[in-house]
């Protein structure tokens, strides 16, 4: 089964992080990825911008609306996501919680089984670096 | 990280907007500060044991709030009662648990917070300390090593400042459209202070450096709360790309190395991507302003791999924009620089003899005329130019960046005029 594991927190917090804190946190969440990257189950990884980078398209009466800002106004926010194949819903609750442990920015992990819609065909190197 | 580190970065997020919400209550900044403080205590001794709250910031508020209180009863043993309107609404503290998220006020409580810091009589340094202190948090060490001065001395620069901002009164209605508008382009402003001071310290003083990263959160706070800001969100744009070079812009002897020679491999791009998001949300609203033209500037630095790429056509465009949206001879100045890279020295020459009485006493001024007069082969005029700059250097940083500049004249391959 495919697995997004998304990641939230208070984005306040997150962003007062120091640089060394930061990178400290970054290092262990990377160690913790790093198994599963070997065994071939995990597929990309993403960090979001800050919610002030965000832009939502919202259904109006007539054309959509363009708002500055995130889908909602919440304390908690989505701030990166893996994407992973695991046998079971126990292997992704675990990775979860291994990321839990070395991340103290994070508040919750929602496993979420996905599945493909579009394989993805990005050409920009952005995205492989 | 441990517990207690996670915690006091959880109570730094949440300053602002509990300390703003507690300055509404109560209506003076030291009966606020100390309610906090003891909130923040308070939440060091119990939430290692109970784990934090869902809500930091609405604990931190009613557990302050309550503390207030109990102050103010104490104090007021003492003293003659305050007036009932001294302290609002303080009867239905079961409520506001309720409203606590009320975003319509808690917004202009950030503002307010950050807009009683910008008191016109302040001078720019006492903005800036006062700013770091209430808003950010900053304890007076910090700031006064930042500012390389005593402790006492910055204490006392705070109270008197603090004194200040209390006489002069705190606007406490909430402010009306235009009001907030211009509320928001003073704190702008005092952010981008606040940045500059970290920009310009550079890495020779590490505490000051970290008053960039303090703007940069201070400014995305801003946006939080004003999302729909493009002048916001051209100060963010503009303070990250300034940000991005921060390890290209000196040489491990702490010379200062110009854009053009700087590697730009060193620059960070997460900053610079998010920049340019912001910039293209920012456009979007087609109300240009000068935060988001300096940003459109520096991102066109940004978006060059090598200096030879860069756009100057259109950077000297944006320049006169730039003129006429917020005329200064500095930005005059800096439009000559763009044109000398289109057209030559000579042309950006004639552009500067209008600014030299304005600018006769500006570092850069006289730097960017060394160096042109040397590209246009006028040996003599150039080094006077440079050894006026030398005696104008703000900082060691920049006077050895001229004294470099002067080695180049002496060197062979330098058109003798």
């Amino acid at each position: 089964m495919l697995y997004a594991i998304l990641c939230y927190a208070h984005e306040e917090t997150v962003f007062a992080w120091s640089k060394d804190e930061e990178d400290a946190v970054m290092a262990k969440l990377l160690e913790v990825q790093a198994p599963y990257a070997k065994a071939g189950k995990l597929g990309p990884v993403g960090r979001l911008m800050p919610t002030t980078a965000a832009t939502t398209v919202r259904k109006g009466k007539d054309e959509a609306l363009v708002i500055d800002g995130p889908f909602a106004e919440t304390k908690e926010v989505l701030l990166g996501f893996y994407t992973a194949e695991f046998d079971t819903l126990d292997e992704a609750v675990t990775f979860s919680k291994e990321l839990s442990a070395v991340n103290p920015g994070s508040s919750s992990y929602e496993i979420r089984p996905f599945y493909v819609f579009h394989p993805g065909d990005m050409k920009n190197s952005e995205s492989k670096t | 990280m441990t517990d207690i580190a996670w915690i006091e970065l959880a109570l730094t997020a949440a300053r602002p907007q509990a300390l703003g919400a507690l300055l509404r209550y109560f209506r003076d900044l030291d009966i606020a500060e100390e309610a906090f403080q003891e909130a923040c205590l308070r939440a060091i001794r119990t939430w290692p044991d109970k784990g934090p709250p869902r809500d930091p910031t609405a604990w931190l508020i009613f557990v302050g709030r309550n503390s207030g209180i109990d102050q103010v009863r104490k104090r007021s043993k003492n003293d003659p009662l305050p007036e009932e309107e001294a302290f609002s609404d303080l009867s239905d503290a079961e409520d506001d648990i309720a409203d606590r998220l009320d975003n319509s006020n808690y917004r202009d409580d950030i503002l307010r917070l950050m807009f009683i810091c910008c008191h016109p009589d302040l001078p720019n340094t006492q903005q800036i300390a006062l700013a770091l202190r209430i808003v950010s948090g900053l304890t007076v060490p910090q700031i006064a090593r930042a500012f390389l001065v005593g402790e006492s001395a910055m204490e006392q620069r705070i109270t008197r400042a603090k004194a200040r901002v209390a006489k002069a009164g705190v606007p406490f209605e909430t402010p009306g459209a235009e009001e907030r508008a211009e509320r928001l382009g003073i704190v702008s402003s005092m952010i981008y202070l606040v940045f500059n001071e970290g920009y310009s310290a550079g890495i020779t003083n590490k505490d000051s450096a970290a008053f960039c990263d303090e703007a940069i959160r201070l400014a995305r706070l801003l946006l939080r709360i004003f999302p729909g800001e493009p002048e916001i969100m051209g100060l963010l744009a503009l303070m990250l790309l300034q940000h991005s070079r921060a390890h290209a812009r000196f040489d491990g002897q702490g010379q200062i190395v110009l854009l053009e020679d700087q590697n730009r491999l060193l620059w960070d791009r997460r900053q610079i991507n998010e920049a340019l998001a912001l910039l293209d949300k920012a456009i979007r609203h087609r109300k240009p302003g000068s935060y988001q033209v300096q940003a459109a500037i520096s991102a066109l630095h940004a978006r060059a791999a090598k200096p030879e790429d860069t756009d100057w056509a259109e950077i000297t465009l944006l320049y006169s924009l730039l003129e006429r949206l917020h005329p200064s001879p500095v930005v005059s100045l800096n439009k000559a620089v763009a044109v000398s890279k289109l057209r030559g020295p000579d042309a950006a020459l004639d552009m500067l003899v209008p600014l030299a009485d304005a600018l006769g006493s500006y570092f850069y001024f006289h730097g960017v005329k060394g160096g042109l007069l040397m590209q246009s082969g006028r040996k003599a005029e150039a080094r006077e130019a440079f050894d006026r700059a030398i005696a104008l250097a703000n900082s060691p940083a920049e006077c050895a960046h001229i004294r470099q500049q002067i080695d180049k004249l002496g060197e062979v391959g330098v058109p003798v005029g």
